[in-house]
């Protein structure tokens, strides 16, 4: 973790950030998802400065006219809540039952579990309102639910609040944290896409708690490993898979803790630069170009901004627009014109080892398309087959 | 990806086309196959809302779920969904031709040839995209072990009667779809990005829209720009203009199109049930079909265009030679759907939710060697793929310059020649490498013997050919290459032997979970709850 800041560059950095967000803009609050993709592309500064400013980075993305394509529907949204509310149902008690079951079986059947109220003012309220319950339940000695807690992380020297589904005392102090994701589980296995994103995503929540824990006199023991619950197979029953977030804590630690620093991206911006949505839309563009990109096509799947940085990776023809093995296979080379060069001929030093590799690719695949027939510059194939009118999609 | 596909990505994103990636089309495409484009109901598990099924291009089947959580509908939807399946399955299944197997006699344990039938041709089903695969696998999943009113009545919620069997065939597909090069069941966005590559990463070649894009754009446009607005353009009421293939839909079309319609529909829906005398329910009846046919609308104007899409990709992939070893794998997807034919005729029960060990160890064995027998056709078939190959050091090319006779020692001396082949490629050749060039579609195995440089970049590669020769002292004619012949090694083997046998499932060690219980047990239906799904 980064080390402790003094009151007053806190103060002044939380300054700095409410400027360049621009005048009476909230900030946007970061949260797991965010922090869990923000760890996947540690090294992008326009991500990291403006998620830590808290920019609304969706709103920004429509003022730039490349607005992002995230959305939900209302029935996964009904669905997702529906399938939560049900599991929490009875003061927790099937969640306290699947908590006991797969982590905890030695320990005493979790009935009569306390269920503290969370309920403060504002988010900082409600970490400090989570901390205490969090330190009441461990010495109380029992089972201890609770519900949508909210944990504050320092994140590349901004806090952040987090708030996962459930957080769970044990009997013996140990801490757990609970997922619930409404994709369902078929014969005893989901989808790995989705069960990676959501153990990073619990990661995150271990390490937030264990920053709680730490402030406590005696200090608990945050669990590893999280339990996540999904549906059981077509049916809306809950049924629950303990994962080992060990490894994703650990990736996730130690690229937050490398994160480039908010404060040393804002110091290098020139004064003025604000990235408020109203500002016209050459102006914002600017802005955002003062802050250095990496584009990579995960991005589409993490980053409301990804469509505006994915045309300007294009425009510059960068290589990495293809993906992140195109551009570790081609050495220094990194814009589409200068492979291609590098390839045919005109440029680049035939003992760099990727240059040469290159134009013995460049040689063997002309030399297999013209033995097939296909025209040097043939961009399509002899198409002799009539394609009928009023093809899709144009 | 390869060097040379990466170079071909180039290549395309600077000429704005989509750039071949082979020559000859590596799947088999039926005459007739059924295109399959469902939709599913966003966060709900096997909740469909909709389907384009059907063989003519020109007239698909809609199948529509106008209230997705009712369970009657859904199955009102698969029994439709089975009527339009099986049929097309079962016309496979009667047409059959004579072929032999090898098989174990179980007295007396020898290898003996038996004739069997083998179905003339298989089914073929294509969806749009990887989702749309795991889509069939999962509908397969849901119906499979459903019991109709026929063979349990005292089943709360029975299936309707061939929705159970459309279950066990959408699984076989979906299975099926896991050998490598088995093409029972293809992915029309998999099968566009093996024989084309496009100016874009591989995750956004998962759209099927700007996939199509990019190999055939419109005229007078870049494939970059036909492919972003296929991918982003959106119509003044904020609705894509190329939905997505499926089968999840795009929330703008949930939140503003659908979910309304299904509110009006459940409404209506309401009314009639409250309605007092005829007259009052017939006008509600027909608010109700109203309301059924805006869905109907709804959910064909999401997949028409991609079951337009679907057709256009199946044109542009047929417009290619078909390659020479496809036939021989299609033969093995014939061989495996009339092993399944078998099984249902035979009565056996639908397939395990989980495989037990043998079974798994089999699967995983027989993906393995399909996957190297791939990569083996594949080369051979087709020159840009064996030029992957050749650029990876694992096959040569080159002329011969020289062949010198020589022989085996022994009592019977056989000929062994020694061929001098010049090439420019760099295979990554020990002492006695094996290499292998095709001979008559048979592979011929030489081995290596020297390396000498020839001054001009290249290199001198002496073999000595070892087999394929006939059984005289001298070498059949054209079974030794000649100088100044062509010629294409592999450091490859051109087929793939089966691994060892594995023990019966009866016989699973305890290592690996013991024998698997009753295996005749009917597995049970899954148990069904108030909101089975919500």
């Amino acid at each position: 973790m980064p080390p402790p800041r003094t009151r007053e560059t806190t103060s002044a950095l939380r300054h700095r950030l409410a400027e360049l967000r621009g005048p009476d803009v909230p900030a946007k609050a970061l949260d797991a998802r965010a922090l869990a993709a923000l760890a996947a592309n540690p090294g992008c500064k326009r991500r990291a400065l403006l998620d830590g400013a808290g920019v609304n980075k969706t709103v920004l993305a429509d003022a730039l006219g490349s607005p992002s394509a995230f959305g939900q529907s209302q029935f996964a949204f009904m669905r997702g809540n529906a399938f939560e509310a049900r599991v929490k149902a009875d003061g927790g008690a099937e969640l306290l039952r699947l908590v006991h079951e797969r982590l905890d079986p030695s320990a005493e059947p979790p009935s009569g579990a306390a269920v503290p109220d969370l309920a403060a003012m504002g988010p900082e309220g409600r970490a400090a309102r989570t901390a205490l319950a969090l330190r009441e339940a461990t010495e109380g000695g029992g089972w201890a639910l609770l519900d949508h807690p909210m944990l504050a992380l320092e994140v590349a020297g901004s806090p952040a609040f987090l708030e996962p589904d459930a957080v769970v005392v044990h009997p013996d102090g140990t801490w757990t944290v609970v997922e619930i994701k409404s994709f369902p589980m078929l014969d005893g296995s989901a989808d790995p896409a989705k069960v990676g994103a959501a153990a990073r995503q619990s990661a995150v929540y271990v390490l937030a708690l264990e920053d709680v824990a730490a402030r406590l006199d005696q200090v608990p023991r945050v669990r590893h490993r999280v339990l996540l619950v999904c549906p059981k197979d077509f049916t809306n029953l809950p049924t629950a898979a303990v994962v080992d977030v060990r490894k994703q804590r650990a990736v996730t630690r130690r690229q937050l803790t490398r994160l480039t620093r908010i404060e040393e991206i804002a110091d290098a911006l020139p004064p003025g630069t604000c990235f408020a949505p109203d500002l016209p839309p050459e102006q914002l563009t600017a802005a955002v170009e003062l802050l250095p990109a990496t584009y990579a096509p995960e991005c589409l799947a993490a980053c409301e901004l990804a469509f505006h940085c994915r045309a300007r990776a294009r425009r510059e023809g960068a290589v990495t627009s293809l993906g992140r093995s195109a551009r570790a296979e081609l050495g220094g080379l990194t814009t589409v014109d200068d492979v291609l060069a590098a390839a045919h001929g005109t440029a680049g030093d035939p003992d760099d080892p990727a240059v040469a590799a290159l134009r013995r690719a460049a040689r063997l695949r002309a030399e297999a398309l013209s033995a097939a027939g296909y025209g040097a510059g043939a961009a399509l194939p002899d198409r002799a087959g009539a394609v009928p009118e009023g093809a899709p999609c144009r | 990806m390869s060097l040379i596909t990466t170079l071909a990505r180039l290549e395309a994103v600077s000429t704005g086309r989509a750039r071949p990636t082979a020559t000859v089309r590596h799947r088999h495409l039926s005459e007739r196959p059924l295109v399959f484009v469902p939709l599913t109901t966003a966060g709900e598990a096997g909740a469909p809302l909709g389907a384009l099924v059907g063989t003519d291009r020109d007239a698909p089947r809609l199948l529509v779920v106008p209230q997705p959580r009712d369970r009657d509908l859904r199955f009102a939807f698969l029994a439709e969904l089975a009527d339009v399946v099986l049929p097309y399955v079962e016309a496979y299944a009667d047409a059959v031709e004579a072929a032999e197997r090898t098989e174990t006699d179980p007295e007396t344990g020898k290898r003996v040839k038996v004739e069997v039938d083998l179905c003339a041709d298989a089914p073929q089903l294509i969806v749009p995209s990887r989702a749309g695969a795991d889509f069939v696998r999962l509908l397969g999943r849901s119906m499979r072990f459903r019991r109709t009113a026929e063979q349990d009545p005292g089943t709360p919620h029975p299936a309707p009667p061939r929705v159970p069997l459309l279950g066990r065939w959408l699984t076989h597909f979906g299975e099926r779809a896991r050998v490598p090069g088995s093409s029972l069941l293809l992915a029309l966005t998999d099968l566009l990005s093996r024989h084309w590559a496009t100016g874009q990463s591989g995750v956004e070649d998962q759209h099927l829209g700007s996939l199509l894009a990019w190999i055939d754009p419109p005229a007078g446009e870049s494939g970059d720009a036909a492919a972003r607005r296929a991918e982003l353009a959106r119509d003044a009421d904020g609705q894509l203009l190329c939905p997505p293939a499926g089968p999840a839909t795009d929330p703008a079309f949930d939140n503003k199109l659908l979910a309304p319609a299904i509110e009006a529909y459940d409404r209506a829906r309401t009314a009639l049930a409250a309605a007092e005398d005829g007259a009052e329910a017939d006008d509600r009846f027909g608010a109700l079909t109203a309301a059924e046919q805006r869905i109907r609308d709804l959910v064909e104007s999401r997949t028409r265009p991609t079951w337009d899409a679907v057709w256009h990709g199946i044109d542009l992939l047929r417009a290619l030679p078909e390659g020479a070893h496809v036939p021989d794998r299609w033969t093995r997807d014939r061989w495996s759907f009339t092993a399944h034919r078998d099984r249902i005729t035979a009565g056996e029960p639908p397939q395990p939710r989980v495989d037990d060990a043998v079974t798994a160890a089999n699967k995983l064995a027989a993906r393995e060697r399909e996957q190297a027998r791939l990569d083996a056709q594949e080369a051979l078939d087709d020159p840009l793929v064996m030029a992957g190959r050749r650029l990876a050091g694992e096959a040569f090319a080159g002329e011969v310059t020289d062949v010198v006779m020589a022989y085996s020692e022994g009592r019977r001396p056989s000929p062994r020649p020694l061929v001098t082949v010049r090439t420019e490629d760099l295979p990554h050749l020990g002492e006695r490498t094996k290499v292998y060039r095709s001979l008559e579609g048979k592979p011929q195995a030489a081995e290596f013997v020297a390396q000498e440089g020839d001054g001009d970049g290249g290199a001198l590669l002496v073999l000595r050919v070892l087999d394929k020769m006939g059984r005289g002292k001298e070498p059949e004619p054209g079974s030794v290459p000649e100088k100044g012949d062509r010629v294409c090694f592999t450091l490859f083997e051109h087929d793939q032997r089966g691994g060892p046998k594995l023990p019966d499932p009866e016989e699973t060690p305890w290592t690996h979970g013991g024998p698997p219980g009753d295996p005749d047990a009917v597995p049970q239906p899954d148990p069904l709850t108030e909101e089975d799904v919500l």
